[in-house]
């Protein structure tokens, strides 16, 4: 492969957002196994351990003699509706319905779970089911065509004049017909066919449609056994308290009181934290609160947030640059309009609290915890206990909202280390506090953009000086670019769905304080650069006297996608018809990142008192074939949510070396009052499904911000919102304070 | 200390001050509460008693008495909380699904007490509870679809249905 095909390649991955590791390792590295169809060389060993069923042509189906059709789930569940999706396209290649499933969640295995997109077994990056959708129908109709085959040889007649029904095979001219059941041990000793015919979408049963999720039932009763939910007989509940500062450590602990505490267990201590274990969390984290700790807060004692900024903006004047993309020159002549734009550290803050439960023996560590990278866990496990990996036994669960969080390994390493400690399994369960506090925070970026309009206000080039971390090279160090590019990092800046002849992107890499980890977010890069490029967008609409709608048409003629959704979503919102209201807005937003195609346009009212209220939000998306219209709106309106929310309330910010929130009354979550009206809309597609779960998220903030130009006539260009540059008469009120004070 | 939950008396020998979550989980092992933020700031623990909704996270379950309690696991037994997880299903509300028990709670007390809530009603009651999914919009339409069993919103299809 030449390098200008590696590196189109590239380019095709970023497009997708977090699509990075496929192309570094199939590029280079040795060929891995990852998800198929067929049966794989594993494939015996992880049957035989799974109940051992008569029938696994893969692994993903086993079938019983009796009873429901295991579906093994390659992805996790944390609220996408994946497990909904990867049923419907495994049963309706199968032949299934979905009242036949049991699911269960994938063990830990590389080579039969192992995401192309991803580069290991993970879910993250919205790729699941642009991963799954041709190998798990394929998988399915692997699977119904040996079935087939069985009852034909059985009844000798052609397998093509038998049909599959809910589980079934039928032979309607001799009306004979044999449940799944009955023809697995015969489809077993079958070989796998090589090649299947796959189902026309126009006969798809299950695809496409509002099918009722199938973990719904057990999630409305208290039924799901969530990772905190685990209960293993003789356990024991821990809580723990990690050093405030990164990079700092434990000096000593002083218990006494602690062991007062009725239901008190013990006091456990690794080197940056400590624990404490009681027959009950509360005994535990009353032992917590009265235990004397002192720490050495080690080298980031100082630091604080804007010492974080500073240190971006002199790297972003004065860093080495790593080119993301370069076309055409900058035109010599032209109208200059440049920005700063400025985003802050997040935290994730799953509504599950951080846990996991681990009971290691002499010869085997078990886990029970729900993750987003089951692999890394068994690494990481083996690590610290000393055992091979093959007796490091992972239970995954359901996942109580990973969004990124659940993609790291700390909470368990934590885990496993105290676990270690005790001769009984130990469930250790983080405050709210302490996931606020010790989360892997999304980067900080600081961006400088600008770009040349020409007469008619066309962008002929724009320039992305990117500045921030990278989260790339520390959670998958090979998944970086040639000259140390992140692909994350330039995800929607370096591809934009407008028709601009040339530009200049680049990136200047400014990590943070040794022992600050950034992590992956929602929406990864999009979410970052979606907001840049999309309030500058409507800068230069509104430096060149145009609609923010028009301007963006323009630029769409080679990109028919984005203009549908584009113009569906200006269509159903009404806009330019009518008035608004004094200090009403609307604000438009447009993307194409994981795959997809989405326009989001937020109405908002700005108080007089700069308070953002939030009046309408219409998304329309074109993302390809749709698995299940209910699961897809609901990720549209979910995801829009998650993204307001950070816009509007959050950022982590640093003193004296520690997190200042704590808790969901300082770091703020959009809540029922605050809940605009909401409409989804979606453009019928046959081309290939593209990514859902962060889609609606990347493109929140932006059509926030346009919105509130719009209301106010301020342009916000740093987050999270700051009402009090949305004050409508600062004189006024700074009056009001000085006679109430 | 005796405890009504669900209809059942329990016997439990705990603290006069810890948090009846605690005890429904720790003690009892009824799962179905949600541990969330500990502060009453997030809904997740959210149980009845006696018909009305309390943060069980913050309730010292010294101070219960004979009041009975309810939670996720026994709330179906009433009328509004049946039609409450019916209309959750219809609508397909739940994402990750963690904050759901305690909005169910929170909905069921609401319905039982105001059997036609206005979206002013819903705001009130509902907004003591957080869901970083961000299932809202279609909490709303659950609670109205089972408080007037009017159908506004996409209703999803039952497995077996297909």
């Amino acid at each position: 492969m030449s390098a200008s095909s590696v590196d189109m390649r590239r380019r095709r991955a970023i497009q997708g957002g977090l699509s990075l590791a496929f192309v570094w390792l199939g590029a280079g590295s040795k060929a891995h196994a990852f998800i198929n169809a067929r049966r794989q060389p594993s494939d015996a060993a992880a049957a035989s351990a799974d109940g051992n069923p008569a029938f696994a042509p893969n692994a993903f189906i086993r079938i019983d003699a009796e009873g429901p059709v295991r579906l093994v789930m390659p992805n996790v569940e944390m609220g996408q509706g994946i497990y909904t999706g990867a049923c419907a396209m495994l049963a309706e290649e199968l032949g299934i319905g979905m009242d036949q499933i049991k699911v269960e969640h994938a063990p830990p295995n590389q080579e039969l779970y192992g995401i192309p997109l991803l580069g290991e077994q993970a879910t993250g990056g919205s790729t699941s089911t642009r991963d799954h959708w041709g190998v798990l129908r394929e998988a399915g109709a692997v699977a119904r065509t040996m079935l087939v085959t069985a009852a034909a040889s059985r009844w000798s007649v052609d397998p093509a004049s038998c049909t599959v029904e809910r589980a079934t095979v039928i032979h309607a001219k001799s009306g004979r017909k044999l449940s799944f059941g009955a023809l697995a041990k015969a489809a077993g000793a079958l070989p796998i066919p090589a090649k299947i015919a796959l189902k026309d979408p126009s006969a798809f049963t299950l695809i496409g449609k509002p099918l009722r999720r199938i973990d719904s039932a057990d999630k409305v009763v208290g039924a799901t056994q969530f990772g905190i939910d685990a209960r293993v007989p003789g356990m024991k509940i821990a809580t723990v308290k990690a050093c405030p500062t990164r990079g700092g450590k434990l000096v000593s602990v002083e218990d006494t009181r602690a062991r007062a505490v009725p239901g008190f267990v013990e006091v456990l201590k690794i080197g940056n934290a400590v624990a404490v274990v009681g027959d009950h969390f509360w005994a535990a984290k009353q032992g917590l609160d009265a235990l004397d700790i002192r720490w050495d807060l080690g080298e980031n004692a100082q630091l604080t947030t804007a010492m974080l900024s500073e240190a971006l903006a002199e790297r972003s004047r004065n860093g080495a640059t790593i080119i993301g993309r370069q076309q055409g020159q900058r035109p010599a002549e032209g109208k200059t309009i440049e920005a700063l734009y400025q985003l802050p550290l997040l935290a994730h803050a799953p509504m599950e609290p951080l846990n996991a439960t681990v009971h290691v023996t002499s010869d085997r560590c078990e886990i029970w915890v729900g993750t987003q990278v089951p692999v890394r866990c068994v690494g990481v496990a083996s690590k610290i206990t000393g055992l091979p990996e093959n007796k490091i036994i992972v239970h995954n669960h359901f996942i109580g909202g990973g969004f990124g969080r659940r993609l790291e390994t700390d909470s368990v390493e934590q885990a496993v280390m105290f676990a270690k400690q005790v001769n009984y399994p130990l469930k250790v369960i983080w405050t709210r506090e302490e996931d606020i506090k010790h989360d892997l925070v999304r980067p900080m970026y600081y961006d400088r953009i600008s770009a040349v309009l020409a007469s008619d206000g066309r962008p002929q080039w724009y320039s992305d000086h990117i500045t921030s971390g990278t989260v790339l090279a520390r959670w998958l160090p090979e998944g970086m670019g040639k000259e140390g590019l992140d692909d994350d990092v330039i995800d929607c800046a370096a591809e934009t769905p407008y028709d601009i002849p040339s530009c200049h992107v680049d990136w200047v890499r400014h990590d943070m304080p040794r022992g600050l980890h950034i992590g992956w977010w929602r929406g990864v890069g999009p979410t970052h650069n979606l907001f840049v490029v999309e309030s500058f967008m409507d800068e230069l609409a509104h430096a060149s006297g145009k609609d923010p709608v028009d301007y963006r048409r323009v630029l769409l003629g080679k990109n028919p996608r984005a203009l549908a959704v584009l113009n569906l979503a200006a269509e159903k919102i009404g806009w330019g018809q009518g008035s608004l209201p004094s200090r009403v807005g609307r604000g438009v937003a447009l993307g194409s990142p994981f795959g997809s195609y989405i326009c989001l346009i937020v109405e908002t009212h700005v108080t007089p008192q700069g308070e953002v209220q939030l009046r309408r939000a219409v998304v329309a998306v074109d993302c390809g074939i749709v698995i299940n219209p209910s699961s897809f709106e609901a990720q549209m309106q979910g995801g829009v949510l998650f993204g307001l929310s950070a816009a509007l309330y959050s950022a982590i910010t640093l003193k004296n070396g520690a997190v200042e929130q704590s808790n969901f009354h300082d770091y703020r979550n959009l809540r029922m009052n605050e809940v605009p009206a909401m409409e989804v809309y979606r453009v019928e597609s046959k081309e290939a499904p593209g990514g859902l779960g962060e889609l609606a998220t990347s493109i929140a903030a932006p059509a926030l911000g346009n919105a509130i130009f719009a209301a106010t006539g301020v342009r916000l260009r740093a987050l999270p919102v700051d009402s009090r540059q949305l004050v409508q008469n600062p004189e006024v009120l700074k009056r009001v304070v000085e006679v109430s004070a | 200390m005796l405890l009504s939950v669900n209809g059942e008396k329990h016997s439990v020998e705990v603290p006069a001050d810890m948090p009846l979550l605690w005890v429904l989980r720790d003690v009892l092992g009824l799962m179905g509460t949600k541990f969330g933020c500990g502060i009453a700031q997030c809904g997740a623990c959210t149980v009845h008693l006696d018909g009305q909704a309390v943060r069980s996270c913050v309730l010292p379950v010294g101070s219960i008495g004979t009041r009975s309690i309810t939670t996720i696991e026994g709330v179906g037994a009433t009328p509004a909380g049946k039609r409450v997880q019916q209309a959750w299903l219809d609508v397909d509300v739940v994402q990750c699904g963690y904050c759901q028990p305690g909005q169910i709670m929170s909905a069921v007390a609401l319905l039982a007490q105001t059997p036609a809530p206005t979206d002013d009603d819903i705001n009130a009651a509902m907004s003591g509870n957080i869901c970083r999914c961000g299932t809202y919009v279609r909490i709303r339409a659950a609670i109205k679809q089972a408080a007037g069993g009017k159908v506004s919103v996409l209703q999803t299809i039952p497995a077996g249905a297909t």
